[in-house]
């Protein structure tokens, strides 16, 4: 009864409900599926996907749901950013990258023995100076020595030092799918609903009609005004990459919960510290960037502004010319958060680095005391807080 | 059940099988029909393909971020009663002349079944798909004004598309079924273009299908052709008589300006199609 293809898709972290699986079995007993697999295959993804994101889980489950095994290649496959595979070329690796690359033979020979290694290796490898795992000295995998590996599905990198390093051009793009548990951060961000007076004239004010109407001398004249809606809204920044992969988690929990809140949301992404530039689609951060000045120019000032980071980096990287890790900035990244603070006057940061380890970090300190003391931290209890500082009247 | 009647590729509209079965389901059971995909890939179309194939009404309803769920049920006109009360009108004593039957009522009260869009879902404000929760499963509501109970003769096949511009409920989604449209490869677009200009010439179509999806393919692009716009752009090659030679001719400054205008929406994209065409051609000239 399907009951197993049931569980395995809500295990994927598909949510597949009870509702869904009985409509399934009505359109199976309306006929609908008759003909081949193929068609039960649609049935079922029509019926128990409601979602494009999830297409690629389903996909693998039924997958092997009908073969009745799991495909450890795809699983590893689905891992390897496309980027490397297709766009080899674009990637703009220092002079000393390229050497590095070189001694392997050159990047094609680089991702040819890649490709081959995969197809021989069939399960986890930890150790070791060949397969493709972690914790080895083999050009593939992660957490490994090897200067001109291959890094593989990183969870976090090891040591959490700004280098440049390959897995910089690894950032995911912050997928939002993750709904479920995070009830507590959606109500905080509720928070922030504010309902205010503006829009069409649509709604008959009742009071103002009387007194219009006995002001004309009974002749009827209808007032009407705004609707009651919610109007808030707000610009996102996240910090991605670098220190925050681990964190990454519980920020793609914050954006998801928080898209769902808002009549206007905008998010930019930006690496360690905002400079003259950030950027909307994280595989296209080169060619896509925005211009801060652009972005100012454009929200208004009624745009709340919240940057999510962990402010931990080096302090250079704040205050000095030239401090960026991945470019050269012009002007110091203080002068940027500056001026987007001068134009929004209700801003806040998001650390979900623990409270009490704040002030122990230099940046931490510098970028707390630029937001004036406006850093929340990121749990249910700081972003209520956090909220109620924005929807106040104080700048 | 009864009517076997099922739905299929038009002498119009090219559907998937994949889409095919999604709307047969639909159908079948009577449940709503979600239809996702990129700008331009025949969202609002498919239900006038609906329609059409299936012989049926079609009671459109256009989402705007001010439309509310009762609209598509049934509007009490007060303003115009307090109005008419106001001249002595005659009519003010039955409160039924001012109640306006909205889309969805019209479509249940159809002595035939119907095809009903719900057009762009996502611009209404969150709670609207909520309030459309039990009108959707029983496909029935109660007026309160008059106290009536209006039931659907015949369950319509529903059709609702969204952008993601927002995300729809759960509840809401677990009752309908689901259909997200790819974007076409080239051997759908192929058959697409077949059915919208069939007079198209072979050589022509392969030279502007190469170019639209490089196009496509061009990292960095703004906003990305669609199928609609594809459409619009042959037509304009065939209206101008453009033989497929000019899409590849050796001269540089001969860009063919009538054609950017259809594909491509703004300044910078119209820069890097230009550097594309540049390139596709040497690339022909070195092959």
């Amino acid at each position: 009864m399907f009951i197993d293809l049931f569980y395995r898709l809500r295990k994927a972290g598909v949510p597949v409900s009870v509702t869904e699986l009985i409509t399934l079995h009505s359109a199976l007993e309306a006929g609908l599926a008759e003909a081949s697999i193929d068609q039960f295959y649609q049935l079922c993804r029509t019926t128990l996907v409601k979602d494009e994101r999830h297409y690629d889980r389903f996909d693998t489950v039924f997958g092997a749901y009908v073969h009745g095994s799991d495909s450890v290649m795809d699983a590893i496959f689905a891992e390897i950013p496309l980027d490397w595979l297709q766009r080899s070329n674009e990637l703009d690796l220092t002079e000393e990258e390229r050497l590095e690359i070189d001694s392997m033979g050159g990047w094609d020979a680089l991702m040819e023995a890649f490709k081959e290694r995969l197809q021989e290796q069939r399960e986890r490898h930890e150790g070791g100076n060949k397969w493709i795992g972690t914790a080895g000295t083999s050009p593939f995998g992660a957490f490994g020595q090897n200067p001109e590996g291959i890094r593989i599905s990183q969870g976090a990198s090891r040591n959490r030092s700004a280098a440049k390093v390959w897995e910089k051009r690894e950032f995911k793009n912050l997928d939002d799918n993750v709904e479920l548990g995070i009830r507590n951060i959606k109500m905080a961000l509720r928070r922030l609903r504010k309902f205010t007076r503006d829009g069409v004239a649509e709604e008959l004010d009742l009071l103002g009609t009387i007194s219009s109407t006995a002001r004309q001398g009974g002749m009827l004249d209808i007032q009407l005004r705004p609707e009651r809606r919610n109007t808030v809204k707000v610009l996102l920044c996240m910090d991605v990459g670098g220190s925050m992969d681990y964190y990454i988690q519980q920020c793609e929990e914050l954006f998801s919960a928080a898209r769902a809140e808002f009549k206007h949301l905008e998010y930019f992404y930006f690496h360690n510290y905002v400079y003259e530039k950030m950027w909307k689609d994280n595989r296209r951060r080169h060619e896509q960037a925005k211009n801060t000045a652009e972005i100012i120019r454009t929200y208004g000032k009624d745009y709340k502004l919240i940057f999510v980071g962990d402010a931990a980096m080096s302090p250079y990287e704040i205050s000095a010319v030239g401090g960026s890790v991945e470019h050269w900035n012009e002007e110091p990244g203080a002068l940027w958060t500056q001026r987007l603070l001068d134009h929004f006057k209700h801003a806040v940061w998001l650390n979900p680095e623990p409270e009490q380890r704040w002030l122990r970090v230099p940046s931490t300190r510098l970028i707390h005391k630029q937001m004036d003391e406006r850093m929340y931290a990121l749990t249910p209890k700081g972003i209520e807080a956090a909220m109620r500082r924005l929807t106040s009247n104080k700048a | 059940m009864t009517d076997k009647v099922k739905f299929s590729s038009t002498s119009t509209y090219i559907a998937t099988p994949e889409l095919m079965t999604s709307v047969n389901a639909a159908l079948t059971l009577g449940r709503p029909l979600l239809i996702k995909g990129e700008p331009g890939t025949g969202k609002t179309q498919l239900a006038e393909e609906v329609a059409h194939s299936l012989g049926r009404d079609l009671h459109r309803w256009h989402v705007k971020s001010t439309t509310k769920a009762q609209h598509g049920l049934y509007e009490y006109d007060a303003v115009s009663r307090l109005r008419d009360s106001q001249l002595g009108e005659e009519k003010v004593h039955d409160i039924k002349n001012y109640i306006v039957k909205g889309c969805l009522w019209q479509a249940f009260d159809a002595s035939a079944p119907t095809v009903v869009l719900i057009d762009e879902i996502d611009k209404a404000d969150i709670e609207f798909p909520n309030d459309l929760l039990l009108e959707l499963d029983k496909m029935e509501f109660y007026v309160h004004e008059t106290q009536q109970q209006i039931s659907a003769v015949h369950r319509p096949l529903m059709i609702i598309t969204s952008n993601n511009e927002k995300e729809l409920p759960d509840a809401f989604l677990r009752r309908c079924f689901f259909h997200y449209i790819r974007f076409p490869d080239r051997d759908i677009m192929e058959q697409i273009v077949g059915v919208h200009h069939p007079e198209i010439k072979k050589n022509l179509l392969r030279e502007a299908l190469t170019l639209f999806f490089e196009v496509r393919d061009t990292p960095g692009l703004k906003k990305k052709p669609s199928t609609s716009e594809l459409l619009d752009w042959l037509k304009l090659l065939l209206a101008e008589d453009i033989p497929a030679e000019k899409l590849r001719t050796e001269d540089s400054n001969d860009l063919i300006p009538a054609m950017h205008g259809a594909l491509l929406k703004n300044e910078q994209d119209v820069h890097l199609f230009e550097r594309l065409v540049f390139m596709h051609r040497r690339q022909n000239k070195n092959n």
